[in-house]
């Protein structure tokens, strides 16, 4: 009892801003926030409590992680409020997306763009493929380009919305194969994407390997290709697109991990650049993570600002023309 | 019958006693004005990660089941619906409460809602293959007329007249376009940071719903020197189940409307309450008593929107595609334990697929056996004095709109768009066909451009839109609600002017 009463003061000290975490021994005293910009029950909200929940650990933060979900606008809200209002003490963290808010800033219209975040670890990548339903006459992507060339702009495809990694693999393929495709983003995101493919609304879809992996399950789609630069462990027979012969990199996977704001001292920067990817390694999380279908990727800061900064360069050029 | 073999699950100790809570605590959150049945269940999820996955099913089921029902209360009671779902309620329930019969409200609402969520439920339990197919059949062009069909009750709904109504839902409809839009990558009348993410509809229902209500109390407080105390007549419950009985109509147009539309992935919870109610109201003999607190309208509301609970997770169980946003959730709750739904469910883990849909079946009754309980208890709450009552209504209704997205922005929403509201309705303007606005509006939009979209690529927009015995059938119901208005509205003239309305209002 002793201990939380301390531990309430400390707590309090803290947050009336005398004292200020400057990444000595103690920090953090006091449990961490991690924003994620999507609605609770999402990919990336569950991912994001499935990858902190053993953050109390004395080998990890020894304080756990509260998740924060500020939904909105496909994730500008809660971006937007994490660049301008969260608090750089090193207790605000957040959860990204990429490619989703670089190519939103490069899209326009936030007040973020990858400078305005500096990132601690990956902890995974959740590349999109391409579906079709289980009765669809399609069997490889050399099928699909056929039908698209001999129907251009015919070929209807689902994907959950715009400047979102479905929307970046669709530009790939466009581009790609060198046919002109109709893509129909959908306001209800990867679920109301995948009905569209199942209902046979749409002739084909790219959507998230993780739910394409489950849909198959069921028995309700086919995997014509994955939009990576290797074949994924969950689906080991489904050949990426450069196997089929379409120059298409992995700049469309969907990259989650947490960063902090800008302005974050650099000593708190660096422990948690230190700690987090041994917390994302745990076993436990591990377990968790496969059972439910969602590939794990995990990334150092040093890895992922490289990362970030050659999407920057893909993404402007590739959504240049639009 | 396979789930008849796993009831026994559901009775151990452990189990019932977290069918208990998941009920209990289910009736309390879904009372609370802003925790919708989609927040509840995910702030339950974290406690199911140390559960064995039946067990964290049976928490779930049971709260999922429960909060749908208990966002009666606070609609009967304060005129708060905590969920879209709860809108039709108002209508009616509340109107009862003023009169001193909160009880029976309460007891009408929970005999409705167990009435049509069992039935829902089964349905769920021996028509899963055939629901789910129909689930799929409604395709961008369907959704978009049944959208329509939902625009056409705007202006029978709630209003002292016909243009009052289609113009308060238009304002709904407008508010629906703020923000920014996914398909077409716009932004649109975001005019303050707040506004970035739309309008929520959570924070806009409060607000439309409660702020009226607090400016009215807090001036009748200070114009009504002794506040006027409502006596709260006792209610026994065998008159509410013989009442129940004797609305049959009610009962089962709104268990069926309920789990017809609860299916539609993406639209159904929201106004499954509302078209009942509308359709409730088209075919009774006593039509004129709608709005007033009569019974046929509680009945029919609350018994669609349970009935909807069933069917709305066929999507979910049967395709692995979450059909609404609490199915969104429950797909997390699963997936924690590497369930995946669909045949995988149902064949290698028949024991957590029965147990969590007996829990529900199991957790309408108690849900009903509870409500019963405490309905003449609650039912006081409108003996509480007005000033303490605004008081306590701001409070909730500030709790509940910063709640659903951790947002001061939400907030502001709500003070603002009820503030509107106030005025809007001394002018007999009202909320219902407003929120009506706000809710179709996407769904019709969204998908419009869509279908468009793939019309263009395909078969072209006339065909697409107005071919297929589905579109077709559905446009038929379209022009026949419009028709049967419009014949209503010239049979009788309803009131028009503010006095009319007023004397109206006066009048309950």
């Amino acid at each position: 009892m002793k201990k939380y009463i301390a531990a309430a003061a400390v707590a309090l000290t803290a947050m009336t801003g005398s004292a200020f975490a400057d990444g000595h021994g103690d920090y953090p005293e006091r449990p961490v926030m991690l924003m994620v910009s999507y609605g609770a029950g999402g990919a990336t909200d569950f991912q994001a409590r499935i990858v902190t929940m053993t953050a109390g650990n004395e080998d990890a933060l020894g304080m756990p992680v509260a998740i924060i979900n500020k939904p909105g606008a496909g994730g500008r809200v809660g971006w937007n409020w994490f660049a301008t209002q969260a608090d750089a003490d090193g207790y605000t963290m957040g959860a990204y997306n990429i490619p989703h808010f670089i190519a939103q800033s490069i899209e326009g219209g936030v007040s973020y763009s990858a400078d305005s975040f500096e990132p601690i670890a990956n902890w995974g990548a959740d590349p999109a493929v391409f579906v079709v339903a289980a009765d669809s006459e399609f069997n490889s992507m050399a099928d699909v380009v056929s039908y698209a060339t001999a129907n251009p702009g015919g070929l209807t495809f689902s994907g959950a919305g715009l400047f979102v990694g479905h929307h970046i693999a669709a530009l790939q393929l466009e581009k790609a194969a060198g046919v002109k495709l109709a893509y129909i983003p959908n306001s209800a995101g990867g679920s109301g994407a995948m009905k569209a493919v199942i209902a046979g609304e749409v002739l084909g879809g790219v959507n998230n390997l993780s739910d394409a992996f489950r849909a198959r399950a069921a028995g309700n789609v086919k995997i014509l290709g994955v939009f990576d630069n290797e074949r994924n462990e969950f689906m080991e027979d489904v050949p990426t697109m450069q196997e089929q012969g379409y120059d298409i990199d992995n700049s469309s996977v969907n990259f989650r991990g947490v960063m902090v704001p800008k302005g974050t001292p650099q000593a708190i920067i660096d422990d948690l650049a230190a700690t987090v990817p041994e917390m994302f390694a745990n076993s436990r999380v591990a377990g968790k993570m496969k059972a439910g279908g969602s590939p794990m990727h995990i990334m150092t800061r040093d890895e992922v600002l490289e990362m970030w900064a050659a999407r920057q360069v893909t993404l402007t050029e590739l959504l240049a023309g639009l | 019958m396979e789930f008849l073999g796993y009831f026994g699950e559901v009775f151990t100790p452990f189990s019932f006693g977290l069918l208990l809570i998941g009920t209990i605590g289910g009736l309390i959150l879904g009372a609370t004005p802003g925790l919708s049945p989609t927040m509840a269940v995910a702030l339950l999820i974290p406690f199911t990660f140390r559960l064995e996955a039946a067990q964290g099913l049976i928490l779930l089921g049971a709260a999922y089941t429960s909060t749908v029902a208990g966002g009666a209360v606070s609609a009967i009671l304060l005129k708060i619906p905590g969920a879209p779902a709860n809108i039709a309620t108002t209508l009616d329930g509340h109107t009862m409460a003023k009169k001193g019969q909160g009880a029976r409200a309460l007891q009408l609402s929970f005999l409705a809602s167990a009435v049509g969520g069992v039935f829902g439920v089964l349905l769920l339990i021996f028509l899963t293959p055939v629901l789910a197919t129909w689930a799929l059949a409604f395709g961008p062009s369907h959704l978009f007329w049944l959208a329509i069909l939902g625009v056409t009750i705007i202006g029978t709904l709630d209003s002292s007249s016909v243009v009052k109504g289609l113009l308060a839902g238009c304002i709904g409809l407008w508010l629906a376009t703020i923000g920014f839009d996914d398909i077409m990558g716009a932004q649109r009348f975001i005019f303050h940071p707040s506004l970035s993410g739309g309008i929520n509809v959570i924070p806009a229902l409060i607000g439309l719903f409660a702020i009226p209500q607090v400016i009215t109390m807090f001036s009748n407080g200070r114009t009504q020197a002794s506040a006027e105390v409502i006596k709260v007549e006792p209610s026994p419950i065998g008159d509410a189940i013989r009442e129940i009985f004797r609305r049959s109509r009610s009962l089962t147009i709104g268990t069926l409307t309920g789990s017809v539309i609860g299916l539609i992935p993406g639209v159904g919870g929201q106004i499954a309450g509302l078209v009942a109610y509308d359709q409730s109201k088209k075919f009774s003999p006593e039509r004129d008593k709608f709005g007033t607190g009569h019974s046929e309208g509680i009945i029919a509301a609350e018994s669609a929107n349970n009935a909807m609970v069933g069917p709305s997770l066929v999507p979910l169980l049967t395709l692995s595609i979450p059909g609404s946003p609490t199915a969104a959730v429950l797909l997390g709750g699963l997936l924690i334990h590497g369930i995946f739904p669909g045949s995988d469910l149902f064949d290698n883990h028949p024991e957590v697929a029965w147990t969590f849909i007996n829990s529900m079946l199991i957790g309408q009754i108690l849900m009903c056996i509870f409500g019963l309980y405490i309905a003449g208890l609650a039912a006081r709450v409108a003996q509480v004095p007005q000033s303490v009552m605004a008081a306590t209504v701001l409070g909730l209704a500030v709790f509940g709109s910063y709640s659903v997205q951790n947002s001061m922005g939400d907030v502001y929403v709500m003070m603002t768009l009820g503030t509107g509201m106030y005025f809007l309705e001394r002018f007999g303007f009202s909320a219902a066909p407003l929120v009506l606005g706000l809710i179709l509006g996407p769904i019709a939009e969204a998908n419009f451009i869509q279908g468009s979209m793939i019309a263009n690529a395909t078969s072209g927009i006339g065909q697409y839109f107005f071919t297929g015995p589905l579109n077709v059938t559905l446009l038929m119901i379209v022009l026949a609600s419009v028709a049967y208005s419009v014949w209503m509205e010239m049979r009788n003239k309803r009131y028009v002017t503010k006095d009319d309305a007023v004397s109206k209002e006066e009048a309950l």
